[in-house]
Formats: structure tokens, C-alpha cells, sequence
């Protein structure tokens, strides 16, 4: 066991860090949405110009090539100096790496370089109305016609629809196959009158969502990605990046958002109050346990190219821990907690949502007990 | 960057594992937790391999290897619910060996390292400690009283054997005054000592887990294997969540133990408190999964969890190592980054 960075490392972090402390763009603004995503296309175009867009990419996409722990240095150090979010997340944390893996040379070409650039923006198409946990059972449909698709159904959550060019979007291609294997993954043009963007209001009062709502939208047959009938194997490749790539993140946002409530109750008077004590000291038990297990992952992954049992637990685990850290701020704050503050209160709200998005904390279980424990299938 | 045991720490693990499960049949072990009894020819076995010193200098006997490697052990310990004085030894070791001077440390670790002279440790108060591991059949008895710690020859303290709900382990209080006073680095031993505790709960919660989920897989209810049910498959999720947290935390301790030891009061306190809770936790669920043939005497799992409910009582209580852990924690984020 050793936790020590390699001098190679400690170079990378420090270099990093002297470049965050000379391009921090500031707080970003708050209220108006347009603004605040202009501010993140801003900063994005600022990583990008320094090389810090898709660190993790392969140097020939025009990553950086890091290493797993270099990543991992990165996403801690983002959240240390709490830099806002580049605007095409989606792009960045999702489609480019589903790209490179599943798609052609030519989609490689035309697609990476605009997302790390934020020239266009992504967003993802996958739950539907009526298909929730049960992805596979979606009805999107896309029919050929000509050489292109054809696309007509309803898309639920889509964050960034908005501003958004290209849809991860995954459509049946086969009704007479069974569930997830009549599937294929496209990546649909935003930009056409065909696919019509409703603003979702979410319980924080913010639309950060949206519902699609696609009427014969027609997409090329080269914007298929993997080929035709693979788009489970493809989407299960976007939610595997989308949990996976959250440990180091999640965790030092966790570990900021611990050390500004034990401010708060310090602020109160309440670090000397019994009650509050237990609960802030399990919380901090627990930001240990993300952090190692973090590492414990990171090292697997080193060595096999897979995450470890612990892997499976941490999207699982963050989500319950950030509920209990906003939960207790509330407690902190007493009398006041319900009082918009902008702060604890939004993030109290928001993270309602933490055991719902990106696979509910229920079929996140199912998958351990599953895939991990070997316990039978209900169905 | 490399959170993993070496080769050579992987191998302790899988000669104690298979040993163990050698030695400790169910057959055996229910032998000797109905009689409260320890097997003597096993702990003989245990000493020739060199563990009662794993982590004890050379100079005094010892294998001179770490706390990560005396976790190792603890925690197949654990899993295999060893009834043996292994741990209360090598908690009297640890004190020596950290708060000792250098006639106490050749007086008495090689006799520890080679668990012929075995030592064991326990908190006092007022003259009397309630609950000490093995005291009957110690040589030597450390005394700890928050940081402060003495040391007692058998013979010049009254023990007297108790009945604690683990009959696994033998306990007994001891009544003792005086004694020669450990100088060093008490809280330093006994937070090692909280370390090696929590690897023998992560163990217990580790083997309960399985025994679930073994019983989850075969047992049928309503045609179908109780584990298929949420209701159940989820229960046993959450022990995995559980156990793997708990081996998280005190693996950190052991490391920070061996590798930075500025770390290991919060490490050592925050491992027991969630072990503590995990250990009860998971095999307290182990049970509910079992239904009511888990709630029998005929089957092995209360003796698990009864240890862990025991163990998580010793050096300190989860809500004592949280109270240490805020303790800690809102000292540093009011010193400036």
C-alpha cells in the first residue's frame, strides 16, 4: 500500500494547480440560465485551450492521455478549487468516451474535436415516459427510409436539450427481437424542427431538464454508432461512464461540502452540541470510506482494467451520503433551514435527485446483488 | 499510487485463510464456544508460523513486519471466529511495544512475540477493570486509563472470570493498583489496538455476509429462492456496502499505522466506529435473512454475532471513536489550510 503521488504526478498536480490559480474564472453567475451557461462555455473553451478538455482521451482525439491517476488528481483538483462545470458535461463525460470506443474513424473525426472545443454541445436521449429503470423497454422507433432513419417517440430528462446539437439517442430499430436487442444507438442533429425541446421545471424550480419530443426526425445512416441492433451494449457503455467517472468528483465535492457545513455549525455554536457531533463525525467516517474506496478502485482499475466490487457501491453510497450531508445541514441551520439561501437549500433539493439519476439507488442494488453477490433474478 | 497488499502480504492472507478454515471446522468451533474453551495444540500451530510477533521488532523476537500485516491476520481471525488469545497478546504487545521503555520492551515482548509469557490489556477505572480479554491465563496485564497505562504481573492482581454474551473468547475483571507506568506512546498503541479490532469485525461482517447469502441462494419460499425477492437481495447488498466500508476504513488505518502514523488517531477512530457498527449490523441482518432457523442455538451465526456486538464494546464504543473523530475534525477545519 502506498498513496504517495510519483514525482511524475506531484509535477501534474502542481502544474495544474498553478494553472487554476492563474485562469479561475470566478464564481459563476447565478439566476439567469442563458448567462450562467454562456460562463461555462466560456471556461470550457479556456480548458480546452490549455489542454484540460477530456484529460482521460487519447492524445490522437485531442485528449491529454492521462493516466487513471492522473484523472483522478484532475477531478479532485477541479473540485478543490471549485471551478465551475464546463458546459458540454454530457459530451465530455459521456458521448466523447462512448465514441472512441464504439465508433468508426470517421465518426471520430467529425465528432470529438467539437465536443472538447464545446462547439457542440451534447445531451442524452435515453429514458422515455414510459421507460424508466426498465431502459430496454423503450419505444422511440426509428424506421429506414432512403438511407436515413426515420425517428418518431418522446425523450424524458434530457439535460442541456436546449442548447444542445447532437442527442445521444437510443431508438428501436426491431420490434420482432426481444427487448435489448432491437436497439440502436444514434446521435441525432438537435437542429431540425422535427425534434421540439420542452423545458422540465425541476422541485429546486430550476429546468435543468427537458422532455423531447421527436415527430420523424431524420438521422443519416453514418450517425449510427456500433452498428445496427448493438444499442444496449453502446448505452450500458454511456451509464458505465457515467457512474464510474463520478468517485474522485463526487468524493471532493463531498469532502468541500463537509468543511463548509462544519463551518456553518461552528458559526452556530453547535460543535460542542452532542447530537450535531455524532452526525457531522459519521459524515466525515463516511467521506473517508468514498475517498478509500475511491482509491481502492483506482488501483483495480490500474492493475485490471476493471473496477472491483467497490466500484459497483460508489454511486450508490454517494448518493446516500451527499442526502444525510444536506439533510443535516438543514438540521444545522435550525429555524432557518427552509429559507432560500441559494446554498444549502438548493442543494438540499437537488439531492432528492442524487439516488435517481444515472440508476436509481433500487437497481443499483439489483446489480450487486446480482452481478456481484450472485443471488437470483426475480424476473 | 497502489492501494493493494503486496505478494508477500497477499500470501499471509492465503495461508491464514486456508489454516484457519483447516483448524476451525464448524464442528471444532462450536466445541469450544459451548465449552468456552481455546485449543491449545492450534494456538501452538499459530506460534510456530511466527503470528503471535508478526508485528513485534526483530530485536525483541518478533517477525518485524506491520499493522497492516497483523490486520491481515485479524481479519481471517475474525472470518473464521478464531477462539484463541491471538488478539488480547497482541494488544499487549502493541502497548509495549509503543508506550514501553526499553527494559519493559526486553522484559516483556519476546515472551508475547513468542506467546509463551502472553499478555493482555484492559481499561480501568477506580481500581477495577470490568472487562478484560483473557486476564485468567495472561502473564502480564497492561491497565489503561485514557492516556495513561500500567503494567501488572499476573500474580499481583486479583482476576476473577466473567460471563460476557461471546463465549468465544474468555474475559475476566481485574482489581489492581500501582503498577509500573508505561512513559511513551499509549494512545498510540491503543489506537493500533482499535485497528487490529476493526479487521476482526470487517472479517466477522464479511463471513456473516456469505453465510447469508449462501442461506439466500438455497432456501426456498413460495418456489422461489429467498434471495430473488428485493425485500431480501437488497438486505444483502447493503452488507456488502457495509463490509467493504468497513474494510476501506481499516485497511487506511493500518496503513496510515505503518506508513503515516500523523493520520492514525482519526484513521484508527473513524475505522472502529464504522466497524463497530458494520460488524453488529451485517450480522445482525445475516440473521434476519436466516429467519427463525438463525434465532436457533443449533446454528452457528449467533456466535458471529455475538462477537461482534462484543468486539464493537471494547477500546471504546462507536459513539466514543465518533465523539474522538469530531473531535478531531472540527479542531482541524478551524486550523487555517
Amino acid at each position: 500500500m502506498d498513496l504517495t503521488l510519483s514525482p511524475d504526478e506531484e509535477a501534474f498536480r502542481d502544474e495544474l494547480r498553478t494553472w487554476l490559480e492563474d485562469n479561475h474564472p470566478g464564481e459563476e453567475p447565478k439566476g439567469d440560465e442563458e448567462e450562467a451557461f454562456a460562463f461555462r462555455l466560456e471556461w470550457q473553451k479556456k480548458l480546452h485551450a490549455a489542454g484540460w478538455a477530456g484529460v482521460s482521451w487519447p492524445k490522437e482525439y485531442g485528449g491529454r492521455g492521462a493516466t487513471p491517476i492522473e484523472q483522478a488528481i484532475f477531478s479532485a483538483e477541479m473540485v478543490r478549487a471549485n471551478t465551475p462545470a464546463p458546459a458540454n458535461i454530457l459530451g465530455l463525460a459521456m458521448g466523447g468516451p462512448t465514441v472512441i470506443a464504439h465508433g468508426t474513424e470517421e465518426q471520430k473525426e467529425r465528432f470529438v474535436e467539437p465536443i472538447l472545443s464545446g462547439e457542440e454541445i451534447w445531451c442524452q436521449g435515453f429514458s422515455e415516459p414510459e421507460s424508466g429503470s426498465d431502459l430496454a423497454s423503450l419505444k422511440t422507433k426509428a424506421v429506414k427510409d432512403n438511407g436515413e432513419w426515420v425517428v418518431t417517440g418522446q425523450k424524458v430528462w434530457t439535460t442541456f436539450a436546449h442548447h444542445a446539437k447532437w442527442c445521444m439517442l437510443v431508438a428501436r430499430t426491431d420490434t420482432e427481437v426481444p427487448k435489448h436487442k432491437g436497439l440502436t444507438y444514434f446521435l441525432m442533429d438537435m437542429q431540425q424542427d422535427a425534434v421540439q425541446v420542452r423545458p422540465l421545471v425541476q422541485i429546486t424550480g430550476q429546468p435543468e431538464f427537458n422532455e423531447l419530443f421527436i415527430e420523424e426526425a431524420r438521422i443519416p445512416d453514418e450517425n449510427v454508432i456500433g452498428g445496427v441492433g448493438n444499442g444496449w451494449m453502446v448505452a450500458i457503455t454511456t451509464l458505465m461512464h457515467e457512474r464510474s467517472g463520478i468517485a474522485f468528483g463526487s468524493m471532493a465535492q463531498v469532502k468541500r461540502d463537509l468543511a463548509s457545513l462544519i463551518e456553518v455549525a461552528r458559526d452556530r455554536g453547535l460543535d460542542d452540541d452532542p447530537v450535531t457531533r455524532q452526525q457531522l463525525a459519521q459524515l466525515y467516517i463516511e467521506s473517508e470510506v468514498l475517498r478509500i474506496n475511491a482509491y481502492r478502485g483506482l488501483t483495480q482499475i490500474i492493475k485490471t482494467g476493471q473496477p472491483g466490487p467497490e466500484g459497483s457501491l460508489s454511486k450508490w453510497h454517494w448518493s446516500d451520503i451527499n442526502q444525510s450531508l444536506t439533510e443535516t445541514a438543514m438540521d444545522i441551520r435550525g429555524p432557518e433551514a427552509p429559507v432560500v439561501d441559494g446554498e444549502w437549500s438548493y442543494r438540499f433539493l437537488r439531492a432528492r435527485a442524487n439516488s435517481i439519476e444515472g440508476g436509481t439507488t433500487e437497481i443499483l442494488k439489483n446489480i450487486v446483488a446480482e452481478r456481484v453477490l450472485g443471488l437470483p433474478k426475480l424476473r | 499510487m497502489n492501494f493493494d497488499f503486496t505478494d508477500d502480504q497477499r500470501s499471509i492472507k492465503s495461508t491464514a485463510k486456508e489454516f484457519l478454515a483447516a483448524r476451525y471446522k464448524p464442528e471444532k468451533l462450536r466445541e469450544l464456544a459451548e465449552s468456552g474453551e481455546y485449543d491449545d495444540a492450534i494456538w501452538d500451530e499459530m506460534r510456530e508460523l511466527g503470528w503471535a510477533g508478526i508485528f513485534i521488532d526483530e530485536e525483541h523476537q518478533g517477525q518485524g513486519l506491520g499493522i497492516v500485516e497483523l490486520v491481515i491476520l485479524m481479519e481471517e481471525l475474525g472470518y473464521a471466529l478464531a477462539p484463541s488469545p491471538f488478539f488480547s497478546n497482541a494488544a499487549a504487545g502493541l502497548l509495549i511495544q509503543h508506550a514501553g521503555d526499553d527494559e519493559q520492551k526486553q522484559k516483556w515482548l519476546p515472551g508475547i512475540a513468542s506467546g509463551e509469557a502472553l499478555g493482555t490489556v484492559g481499561e480501568i477505572k477506580n481500581g477495577r477493570a470490568p472487562l478484560v480479554p483473557d486476564a485468567e491465563d495472561a502473564a502480564v496485564i497492561v491497565l489503561f486509563d485514557c492516556d495513561q497505562a500500567w503494567i501488572h504481573d499476573r500474580s499481583a492482581v486479583d482476576v476473577e472470570k466473567v460471563d460476557t454474551i461471546d463465549s468465544t473468547r474468555k474475559f475476566a475483571s481485574v482489581s489492581a493498583d500501582g503498577g509500573e507506568g508505561l512513559g511513551g506512546d499509549v494512545q498510540g498503541g491503543l489506537d493500533r489496538v482499535a485497528t487490529a479490532l476493526s479487521a476482526e469485525l470487517t472479517g466477522i461482517a464479511q463471513r456473516t455476509m456469505e453465510m447469508a447469502v449462501e442461506y439466500a441462494k438455497e432456501r426456498k419460499q413460495f418456489d422461489r429462492p429467498i434471495g430473488a425477492y428485493q425485500g431480501v437481495s437488497h438486505r444483502c447488498a447493503e452488507m456488502l456496502l457495509e463490509t467493504e466500508g468497513a474494510r476501506a476504513v481499516t485497511y487506511f488505518a493500518a496503513y496510515a499505522a505503518d506508513s503515516e502514523p500523523e493520520e492514525l488517531s482519526l484513521a484508527s477512530s473513524a475505522a472502529k466506529a464504522y466497524a463497530s457498527d458494520a460488524g453488529w449490523r451485517v450480522s445482525a441482518s445475516a440473521l434476519q435473512v436466516h429467519g427463525g432457523i438463525g434465532f436457533t442455538w443449533e446454528h452457528d451465526l449467533h456466535f458471529f454475532l455475538k462477537r461482534a456486538k462484543t468486539d464493537g464494546h471494547l477500546f471504546g464504543t462507536a459513539r466514543q471513536h465518533r465523539d474522538r473523530v469530531a473531535e478531531l475534525t472540527v479542531a482541524r477545519a478551524a486550523a487555517p489550510a
